[in-house]
């Protein structure tokens, strides 16, 4: 049992935080927000010459085979500084569901231009009526001879308009609503069919919706196995929470760093408000709902990679969880504590707090996880 | 960064569950399970189990009869024995008084104390609390005047747990009158036979009686039952408070509890439905699990942060863990009750103290312990420096407030 980090992790960390503490001020980020693509171009280079983008991949691929402590580390420090490049869009979800389904062609074609910073992914899977459901899937994949012509609408593709390939989930076969019967085609962005509306969402980042009409794609575009693609799907989105998780305690730390320093500074009365017992005791409801996340946060991380899926999943669902409830209370209540000023679009503490909240709301929220722990019976088992 | 036991610590959490699950008496074991009372007898003879293998105090000094396990092996140990689950071994000798015996007693203290502590052939209590000093303990009041080679003690100490089995206390009492309110203390060890010492039963409202008040009035205690300097008590209490880090956040009783809720849920049914199986009362038993779960990765960050500590300062995320520990501990004792539902109702002391065996109680044989427990529980938020006080520790040294 042991929770610290290697040597070569903590050089990651300290590169990671040196880079972000340079590039990521706040007045800096509202920068890239506001000109397309709505992040930095030159930071992802950057990232990509770091070797950030290379981190999970095998070393065959220009990778360097990390694992999940890596990419925690990474997403934490992106949670801190509010990163808006698409690391979860194409090295998480994009690049996992292709490292842990790609063909070794695929990955050999794909994955050292993504490393070299010169691809983008995004995974087109979430769909108008699928809510939280990874199973539920309406777009259609039809067999004609060796190819598959892709119809349907995908929703909420985190950064999928500036993705140049996309992973797009489909039914193969069977239902709506059937565990079996799910594909995963890779499809080239620009591909004839393929409609892109790109927007903002409410924490700054970006998404599209995605219009597939018609898109043939031939049969080496499947990752993975045909009609059998849930279960990469709920891996990589398991890996994919993983990440949030540390996402969302960095940007937990920041606010709560933020407003420790506020009620220390801000002066009514003729004193400052962190002298009032009640502003202590509520600064402290947060550390602890900080503290519980962290270590959530680090079970995700280290059973991610568990050989049992349910095993796996449990321990995911468990975080997701405890991120949702403490994400809302340290970031309602660092809103609260700063007043006013934490009101103002120009402060960043509401960032943080509009960061939290989407997290929450992707890949399943704090209630949709609680039910899955409880379907799968919990964390422990009955005498 | 590996969240998994070497296999060393494997095997030897092997050994200790083994040795728990073949030497706790039956007995005590289905009290323990059933929620009901744990009596003296019970507790000396585990503790005297305990002894004999060893592990009756494995934090102290192995010349004291400790061990030399690490933070982990500890924390493994307490671990297993609350899952057992198995009584924890009375902490006003092992954990309390041993340790400031140890760190600041005499040699003929130590001698004379340390193994009566071991084997429980000293049932001991904590006289700190009084009527006008609970968090604000330094308020205390209670006297020690020096006659000779003799202390005369006057005063009242509260919320004194099973005073009423206690062959001896351990007291801060105000040698200096004229000093400032944390200097002046001392700290003394007094048979609970002599003269002048009159102990009053309190009555919690589970109906059960734990706790008591205990009177001093012209108490002659022999100058050698000081431990350490006059005047220094304070430091000593302080070290005393801040000792207990492994174990104070119950995960293992909790875990326990959360396993037999479990197991009781499985049986009581709403219609045809066993209570598990409810969706709304399963997600509550789910929110429980997973807070449970963040606590201990939490308590395990600690242990493993102990490793690195070389100060004996104790760390103040500690009191995440109390108070953490605290709210989980009572959430699971309201689960109960509402599992119980409206068996919560009719109240059977005699059930928690073996009194009446020869007819079953009204309602599940489970129930006259459920809302007893309920009520008991809130204690959890309250002693050991109530929560609220945690958060001011937090709030200083931790947030730097």
């Amino acid at each position: 049992m042991d929770f610290e980090l290697s040597d070569e992790q903590r050089l990651l960390k300290e590169t990671v935080e040196r880079l972000l503490v340079n590039r990521y001020q706040f007045e800096q980020r509202n920068t890239y927000q506001a000109s397309p693509p709505g992040f930095s171009l030159d930071l992802w280079r950057q990232y990509s010459e770091l070797g950030l983008l290379g981190l999970p991949f095998a070393e065959r691929f220009g990778g360097f085979g990390g694992g999940a402590v890596e990419t925690m580390i990474v997403a934490e420090g992106f949670g801190r500084a509010l990163a808006l490049e698409p690391f979860l869009a194409t090295v998480v979800l994009g690049g996992g569901l292709l490292r842990h389904g790609g063909r070794e062609e695929q990955c050999a074609a794909l994955l050292p231009k993504l490393v070299e910073g010169r691809l983008l992914l995004a995974f087109a899977h979430s769909e108008r009526q699928s809510r939280y459901d990874l199973f539920d899937v309406a777009t259609t994949a039809r067999r004609e001879g060796a190819a598959f012509v892709l119809n349907g609408a995908k929703s909420l593709v985190l950064h999928g308009e500036q993705a140049d390939m996309l992973l797009v989930s489909a039914r193969s076969a069977g239902d709506r609503r059937d565990q079996q019967g799910i594909t995963v085609f890779l499809v080239n962005a620009t591909a004839p069919g393929v409609a892109r509306r790109g927007y903002q969402t409410v924490d700054g980042q970006r998404a599209a919706e995605i219009v597939l009409n018609n898109v043939t794609v031939d049969a080496d575009a499947v990752v993975g196995k045909v009609d059998a693609g849930l279960g990469l799907i709920e891996r990589v989105v398991d890996e994919a929470i993983a990440a949030l998780c540390a996402e969302a305690v960095g940007a937990m730390a920041a606010m709560h760093e933020a407003t420790i320093e506020y009620l220390k500074t801000r002066r009514q009365f003729g004193v400052p408000i962190g002298s009032f017992q009640v502003l202590q005791h509520r600064s402290v409801d947060m550390l602890v709902a900080l503290e519980q996340a962290r270590s959530m946060a680090l079970l995700a991380t280290m059973m991610v990679e568990d050989q049992s899926p349910s095993e796996r999943h449990r321990s995911i669902a468990a975080a997701k969880v405890q991120i949702g409830r403490s994400g809302k209370l340290v970031g309602q209540q660092a809103i609260q504590l700063h007043g006013g000023i934490g009101m103002t679009m120009e402060y960043k503490v509401g960032h943080y707090f509009k960061r939290v909240t989407a997290i929450d709301t992707t890949f399943g929220d704090a209630d949709h996880h609680l039910a899955e722990v409880g379907r799968l019976g919990g964390l422990i088992d009955p005498a | 960064m590996d969240l998994r036991f070497t296999d060393q610590e494997l095997a030897f959490r092997d050994e200790v569950r083994r040795f728990m699950q073949t030497s706790l008496p039956d007995g005590i074991r289905r009290k323990m399970v059933e929620g009901r009372h744990v009596s003296k007898d019970d507790l000396v003879a585990w503790q005297r189990i305990l002894n004999a293998k060893g592990w009756a105090a494995p934090h102290w000094p192995v010349k004291w009869g400790g061990t030399d396990w690490s933070p982990v092996q500890q924390y493994i140990f307490i671990e297993e024995m609350q899952q057992t689950p198995a009584p924890q071994p009375l902490p006003f000798g092992i954990n309390m008084v041993g340790p400031v015996i140890i760190a600041f007693g005499n040699e003929a203290q130590k001698r004379h104390f340390l193994p009566r502590i071991l084997n429980l052939d000293d049932w001991w209590c904590q006289g700190f609390s009084e009527p006008g000093a609970g968090s604000d303990l330094a308020a205390l009041k209670t006297t020690a005047r020096r006659d000779g080679d003799h202390y005369v003690v006057n005063g009242q100490k509260t919320w004194t747990t099973t005073a009423q089995y206690a062959d001896f206390i351990f007291c801060l009492v105000r040698t200096d009158p004229a000093a400032k309110k944390q200097s002046g203390i001392s700290f003394l060890l007094i048979d609970m036979k002599t003269p002048g010492i009159t102990v009053r039963p309190i009555q919690t409202i589970d109906g059960g009686h734990e706790v008591n008040e205990v009177f001093f009035d012209d108490v002659r205690v022999p100058v050698d039952n000081r431990v350490g300097e006059e005047n220094r008590g304070w430091d000593y209490a302080k070290f005393l408070l801040g000792n207990e880090r492994t174990g104070i956040a119950r995960v293992g009783v909790s875990k326990e509890r959360i396993r037999r809720l479990k197991a009781l849920a499985q049986r009581e049914r709403r219609g045809e439905v066993a209570l598990i199986d409810d969706a709304r009362f399963r997600a509550k038993i789910a929110e429980v699990e997973i807070e449970l779960k963040a606590l201990e990765m939490t308590q395990l960050r600690v242990v493993a942060a102990e490793r690195n500590r070389t100060d004996n300062r104790p760390d103040p995320k500690s009191s995440i863990l109390k108070i953490r520990g605290s709210e989980i501990q009572q959430a699971i004792t309201e689960l109960l009750l509402e599992l119980v539902g409206p068996f919560a109702l009719p109240y059977q002391p005699d059930y928690l103290d073996d009194l009446r065996v020869n007819e079953p109680p009204i309602g599940p044989e489970w129930s006259p312990a459920v809302a007893p427990g309920y009520f008991n529980y809130r204690k959890t938020s309250i002693y050991g420096g109530s929560n609220e006080i945690q958060k001011n520790i937090i709030a200083k040294a931790i947030l730097g407030f």
